[in-house]
């Protein structure tokens, strides 16, 4: 007989390389080490054209925060300028913000007066507390309707499940935004306008920022439920558009897992079906489906600027957009660098995630 | 009592873009209690679509005709409960790629134990036991730790052992083997090919062995079917199919074969290729490559009928072959 395999190596059957133990003891460090470098590259190529794009557009920081009057008066104009170094050239001024980087000032906002960190620290909570309930919420329904339209691939629920995804991605969602409004708000009168709070409710002490769950850390549960409330709406708007984009990538990702023949031996081995699509289907069909999800995430933690405005939601997009309009660099040197690092972060997570699911490309 | 699987004029059709697509035309079959058969014939020729049909794995509306009775129920009527049942406990299958076939981000041992476990009610440890069994029946080494290992930590014969392994798993009487060394190199086809007749000789289990290699045929099956265009074109005891054929199908395929060892035997390929389901030729479908046909071949199928003891053939000239050996 024939027994070729067994005279190999027994070792050799479950290990990917057999041969000389790998020089390194900790891949997972040397890996996270190579991503924090690469990270600090990338935030100081952030500064770089953010500094150099509010240099080349149009507009002066001058004109833009200065009253009429002021602009008038050549010594308040030179006040201005001497006060936030904009009479210096503009690569000095590069280097005196780096400076002030390193040691974690990330300076003053002419804006709002306070420092940018202190600014961040506000307006960042307030977007998580959308961003986070709206990707859990969407991850569920996406991967669900996802999947059903997967499996009942061309019949009547795929076309219904595909012309409502097309349907929410299509729809604008400020104008969205202002139909939930009418129709809850002004028409029934279920939810509240807009804003974090109802007036008359003081924000809570400051934990992790998001009032929900300060409220709930504080025993406040009134103040949690108004907090929540004024949740819904926003959380809703937020959600159509992103299961709407997951729902495409999960379908897709998906039906090419269910051409493959590890899904028909599935149901060759007498599986329920119900086990087939939970384990078999579910775990492969979701390795693509990361990504998105994670670009969705970072997206909606960077802030979405006209959402936030019509629920009059004190959000990262707001902060973002008034300092643009200002030309307020610092500010808008702040929020860039955070949205860069929420990439890196996402992305991270994402590769991480990946050798979590699928055990071919976990670090050997 | 009858055949363990008892297929008769199995007839099906697929969805096509201009209406059903036949496949399979009149298809008998036959597959004893513990008997190796072959199954034989070039790629599309509806070898795997029987095995699909089998398990009840065709796509959505695929029309089905005839009947196939698996230890005496009709499978073509069985509801999604039924099929559940049959699978896995009563008909396994193997299939031709192992790397394809296994899930590659579940363990080994998962992927042996969790149909166990649905068939045969057995708890977490007692299918880790039988698991660990099944792996050293298969000879893969050290099975204790190749149940917590993933399908790509094996090689690609290790893999093919671990899909038998796993198809043995529920106990099933009937083994659907579709071309499962195809995929492997030939020093490892050997070794599969061993193990699967030495589970024949051990456990009772039948085996219906899929492939286009005619040698592998000789090596391993007491009886054989080809086929040709959806149809079984001729069957018989293997060694007499491969001696001397009664179809002129069977007699190509053997010169067209590579002749172990032997060299300067030229190689006879057949002319033209195997027509595509929807445009068979009428007559025979073999009729347009054949190199005896005849005028009567080209207006009437030619009828399976008795070609000696056991066997059958659909030609109606029946010319002398010769077989190249």
């Amino acid at each position: 007989m024939t027994e070729v395999s067994t005279k190999q190596d027994p070792g050799a059957a479950v290990t990917a390389a057999p041969g000389p133990r790998p020089r390194r003891r900790r891949p997972m460090l040397t890996y996270l080490a190579k991503r924090l470098v690469i990270t600090v590259g990338l935030l100081l190529g952030v500064t770089v054209l953010t500094f150099g794009l509010v240099q080349v557009v149009p507009g002066d920081p001058v004109t833009a925060n200065l009253s009429d009057q002021a602009l008038n008066d050549p010594a308040a104009v030179a006040a201005f300028r001497a006060k936030w170094g904009l009479d210096q050239p503009v690569h000095l001024q590069y280097l005196h913000y780096l400076g002030n980087l390193l040691t974690g000032d990330l300076g003053i906002s002419q804006q709002t007066g306070r420092s940018v960190a202190e600014d961040l620290l506000q307006y960042v909570p307030a977007t998580m507390e959308l961003a986070i309930p709206t990707m859990l919420l969407a991850l569920l329904l996406g991967t669900g309707i996802g999947m059903l339209a997967a499996v009942r691939n061309g019949r009547l629920t795929d076309q219904v499940i595909r012309v409502g995804a097309l349907l929410g991605l299509s729809t604008p969602p400020f104008w969205l935004s202002l139909v939930v409004l009418y129709l809850f708000f002004f028409q029934l009168g279920l939810s509240p306008s807009g804003g974090r709070l109802s007036p008359g409710f003081t924000p809570p002490d400051t934990v992790t920022g998001m009032y929900t769950v300060d409220a709930a850390l504080a025993g406040q549960w009134d103040l949690a439920w108004d907090a929540a409330q004024h949740l819904v709406l926003p959380v809703l708007v937020l959600t159509c558009l992103t299961v709407a984009i997951l729902v495409r990538f999960v379908r897709s990702s998906m039906l090419e897992v269910l051409q493959q023949d590890y899904i028909k031996a599935a149901y060759a081995k007498g599986l329920p079906t119900g086990l087939v699509l939970r384990r078999h289907l579910l775990r492969a069909g979701l390795v693509p489906v990361i990504t998105v999800s994670g670009l969705a995430f970072a997206s909606l933690l960077s802030g979405t600027v006209l959402v936030e405005n019509i629920f009059g939601w004190p959000g990262l997009g707001q902060y973002a957009y008034r300092s643009a309009s200002a030309l307020d660099l610092p500010a808008i040197l702040g929020a860039s660098l955070f949205v860069a690092l929420v990439y890196t972060l996402v992305n991270l997570t994402v590769d991480l995630l990946y050798g979590l699911i699928d055990p071919r490309i976990r670090i050997q | 009592m009858g055949a363990l699987l008892d297929i008769d004029r199995l007839a099906v059709a697929l969805p096509g873009p201009r209406g059903p697509l036949p496949i399979l035309h009149d298809v008998s079959l036959t597959v004893g209690e513990g008997e190796l058969v072959g199954i034989a014939g070039e790629s599309g020729c509806g070898k795997s679509m029987t095995a699909q049909t089998l398990l009840g794995l065709l796509p959505p509306g695929a029309k089905v005709t005839g009947s196939a009775r698996f230890d005496g129920t009709e499978l073509l009527t069985l509801d999604r409960k039924g099929w559940q049942k049959v699978r896995g406990a009563g008909i396994a299958m193997v299939f031709q790629d192992p790397t394809a076939a296994l899930h590659p981000m579940l363990t080994v041992g998962r992927q042996l134990t969790e149909h166990m476990r649905v068939h045969l009610g057995v708890d977490r440890k007692a299918a880790r036991r039988r698991a660990v069994d099944l792996l050293d029946q298969v000879r893969i080494p050290d099975p204790e730790r190749a149940l917590e290992a993933y399908p790509h930590q094996f090689s690609g014969g290790m893999r093919q052992r671990v899909a038998i392994a796993s198809a043995l798993a529920a106990q099933p009487r009937l083994l659907i083997a579709d071309e499962p060394t195809t995929a492997l190199d030939v020093t490892v086809q050997a070794g599969i090919l061993a193990l699967l007749d030495r589970l024949r000789r051990d456990t009772g289990l039948a085996v219906a062995f899929i492939t286009h290699d005619l040698g592998v045929l000789s090596a391993l099956t007491a009886r054989s079917y080809v086929f040709y265009a959806g149809r079984v074109v001729e069957s018989g005891p293997t060694g007499q199919l491969l001696t001397k054929p009664e179809h002129p199908y069977t007699a190509a395929l053997l010169g067209a074969r590579p002749h172990g060892g032997q060299t300067g035997v030229a190689l006879t390929p057949i002319p033209g290729s195997p027509p595509a389901p929807g445009e068979l030729p009428p007559g025979c479908a073999f009729s347009p490559r054949c190199a005896h046909v005849r005028d009567e071949c080209r207006t009437a199928v030619p009828p399976l009928h008795p070609a000696g003891p056991g066997r059958a053939a659909a030609c109606v000239i029946r010319p002398e072959l010769e077989v190249a050996a």
